[in-house]
């Protein structure tokens, strides 16, 4: 039985063809998503820097426009979006270099948007989460739902979160003055630390004056909620607040 | 990132895409020769035909099974019709005894033995030059005899497999399986112009009587004598043709328990005959067979077990993840709907490959019912084919791959019964 070899050929070359083409289509995509994610990420370095400036500007004299101000409201799509790319396109050195500006972003705006609030009187709430995605932590996949709920409840709350293996010094820094422990998630709010899964009732809890954020005919709707802290809520480590 | 289950992944895929991709090279090189005729044709000889039709409790379909045979388009009296009654403990005796008085047609009874012995039995009474075969629950398109028997007219045509379609598909299984055969005339007629055709199916397959009397008669083969035979020709260099006009209809399972049985029957005796005959594989002297047609069917029952476990744990993991997130903030958080962004569509190579197999296989589908039904607007059999595909087929592949390999039998008679 004569075998043609020229269609065996033939059809590797098309089939290695069709599976560059979809390899390479499929790099064409993940570069474009990773240059979107560099935009965002330059436009919110320009709105922080912006404010900052904004900041330094009025200083004690005005706080009307800084209210109206965007607070760098980019942040937590392009969090979605950096875990997204981090669980499909895969780590590379580029999503890394992001994923280190991203948490140097988050910092800043931390810093300032504190600073505003405290000079303004505002009502911001601040929740610093770290996590890991070094090991299978199913407590961490839970506490980011239960955050996510938590801001789509609160909208002036700012929660920020951290990848607690990522070598960034900034982050050792942060771990090291509020002293988080390695036992994951971890949350920092109101300055104290606490660690394993916090459901939104018990952040509730934890900080009642979430709802204080709410505009009235919501905080009415929330004013349900004891403001108790129950002994498993304790903060791990009871550590002040830095002067900022 | 490449994993060793991706890397797994895109062996498969690309085994997978390349049989699509021979397959659809190999009908554009060979399209002219497909020869579909709609018009009555008249033959300048009308050579002896004897048709065997091994009957096991099939009461409810042999006689629409032999009248289809008696109202072909072919000179009786160059027919000869011999109905075996294979031990059958339902009314399909009565049923033959019907036609005792047709001059054509002689009958016997004998002890259940399988189908080998009564297609054998056949044989040794058949006194034509050529024999086939047409399991009593499918019948003949008129046409469908003269339409193989112009394949005889090349002397080296050893064997002759018709076009198997599903008769008046009426529930969605059925729908899926309909498309399923059309696919399957395509690959039929491709693998006849590779000389790789390794099943003369049971439904009206003809072959010349010297095939038997060389290469013996039929065998058990694992309940799957209709691919034996075909692959103890392959191995002898006998020449099987497809002839994808002569259409032969077949009942098809209606319930997916019928379907799941016939199908491990299938798969089993697919995996048991070609490790009976695994010498054929990769082997020269053989050809097409051996280097595309056998293996093809090995690496398409493996691809289908991956594919469908790395759904299942791309499933699980997500059921996973959503009952994390039901168990961190409530059932409502599921009823968030999300902005549409197209950063979210998961572009990753090893996706876009999958959609690229998917459209190959379909544009072998497309033309299966091109060259069935002369058109090749898509069905929702097809839709429900990639559905059965996906869900149950994965199935009845693994339970084939594990009796083929802890060597269970499959129980063809229970199957019949059921």
């Amino acid at each position: 039985m004569k075998i043609d070899w020229t269609k065996y050929i033939l059809s590797f070359f098309i089939t290695l063809a069709i599976f560059l083409g979809a390899i390479l289509l499929s790099n064409y995509f993940s570069n474009k998503k990773l240059s979107q994610l560099q935009n965002i990420q330059d436009k919110i370095a320009t709105d922080i820097l912006s404010s900052e400036v904004e900041n330094s500007l009025l200083e004690e004299e005005s706080c009307t426009d800084v209210t109206n101000s965007v607070l760098s409201g980019e942040l937590g799509s392009l969090a979605d979006k950096i875990t997204y790319s981090e669980n499909n396109i895969g780590s590379s050195d580029e999503l890394t270099s992001l994923k280190k500006n991203y948490s140097l972003l988050q910092i800043k705006d931390y810093l300032l948007t504190k600073k505003i609030a405290e000079r303004c009187k505002l009502k911001f709430a601040f929740i610093l989460y770290f996590y890991t995605t070094a090991d299978d932590c199913t407590e961490c996949v839970k506490q980011g739902y239960s955050l996510t709920e938590l801001r789509n409840k609160y909208p002036a709350l700012r929660v920020y979160s951290f990848d607690y293996d990522l070598d960034l010094s900034a982050i050792r820094a942060l771990i090291s003055v509020y002293k988080v422990p390695k036992e994951l998630p971890a949350l920092v709010i109101n300055g104290k630390v606490y660690s394993g899964f916090k459901s939104v009732e018990d952040i509730e809890k934890i900080a009642p004056a979430l709802k204080d954020t709410l505009p009235k005919e919501e905080k009415k709707a929330a004013a349900k909620i004891t403001p108790t802290v129950s002994p498993s809520e304790q903060p791990v480590a009871d550590t002040t607040e830095p002067k900022i | 990132m490449v994993t060793v289950p991706n890397a797994i992944f895109y062996v498969f895929t690309f085994l997978s895409i390349f049989i699509q991709v021979f397959l659809i090279v190999t009908f554009f090189d060979k399209r002219k020769q497909i020869v579909i005729r709609k018009e009555d044709i008249t033959l300048k000889k009308y050579p002896k035909v004897s048709i065997i039709v091994p009957c096991y409790n099939e009461e409810k379909t042999a006689y629409k099974t032999i009248r289809s045979l008696l109202n072909l388009n072919y000179p009786q009296d160059k027919l000869e019709i011999i109905l075996v009654d294979d031990g059958s403990t339902d009314g399909t005796w009565n049923v033959l005894e019907r036609f005792k008085n047709y001059s054509n047609i002689q009958m016997f009874r004998k002890e259940n033995g399988g189908k080998h012995t009564a297609m054998n039995l056949g044989l040794e009474r058949a006194t034509a030059e050529f024999v086939g075969g047409l399991d009593a629950d499918s019948f003949v398109h008129p046409e469908a005899l003269k339409r193989i028997m112009t394949y005889f007219v090349d002397q080296k045509v050893m064997a002759v497999a018709p076009a198997v379609v599903v008769h008046q598909p009426k529930n969605v299984l059925q729908k899926a399986q309909k498309a399923e055969y059309d696919f399957g005339v395509f690959m039929k007629k491709m693998q006849g112009f590779l000389g790789g055709i390794y099943v003369t199916p049971g439904p009206f397959s003809i072959f010349r009587k010297s095939v038997f009397e060389n290469l013996g008669p039929y065998k058990k083969a694992h309940n799957t004598e209709d691919q034996e035979i075909a692959l103890r020709m392959q191995k002898h260099h006998y020449t099987i043709e497809h002839c994808p006009d002569a259409y032969v209809y077949t009942t098809s399972p209606d319930t997916i328990a019928k379907l799941y049985r016939q199908r491990v029957r299938w798969i089993y005796g697919f995996l048991k005959n070609a490790a009976d005959y695994r010498e054929l594989f990769f082997n020269k002297k053989y050809g097409n067979i051996g280097f595309f047609a056998l293996p093809a069917g090995v690496i398409s029952i493996l691809t289908v077990i991956y594919v469908f476990t790395s759904l299942l744990y791309t499933i699980v993991t997500m059921v996973i993840d959503k009952i994390a997130q039901v168990n961190a903030v409530g059932f409502s958080s599921l009823l968030h709907i999300h902005a549409f962004d197209w950063f979210f569509i998961n572009t990753a190579a090893i996706n876009l490959i999958a959609v690229l197999l998917s459209l190959a296989l379909l544009f072998s589908l497309l033309l299966g019912r091109k060259m069935v039904e002369g058109k090749m607007r898509p069905t929702m059999g097809i839709a429900y084919f990639f559905v059965l595909s996906a869900t149950l087929a994965p199935m009845w592949l693994c339970k084939a791959v594990y009796r083929a390999i802890f060597a269970k039998q499959t129980n063809w008679a229970l199957e019949r019964a059921n």
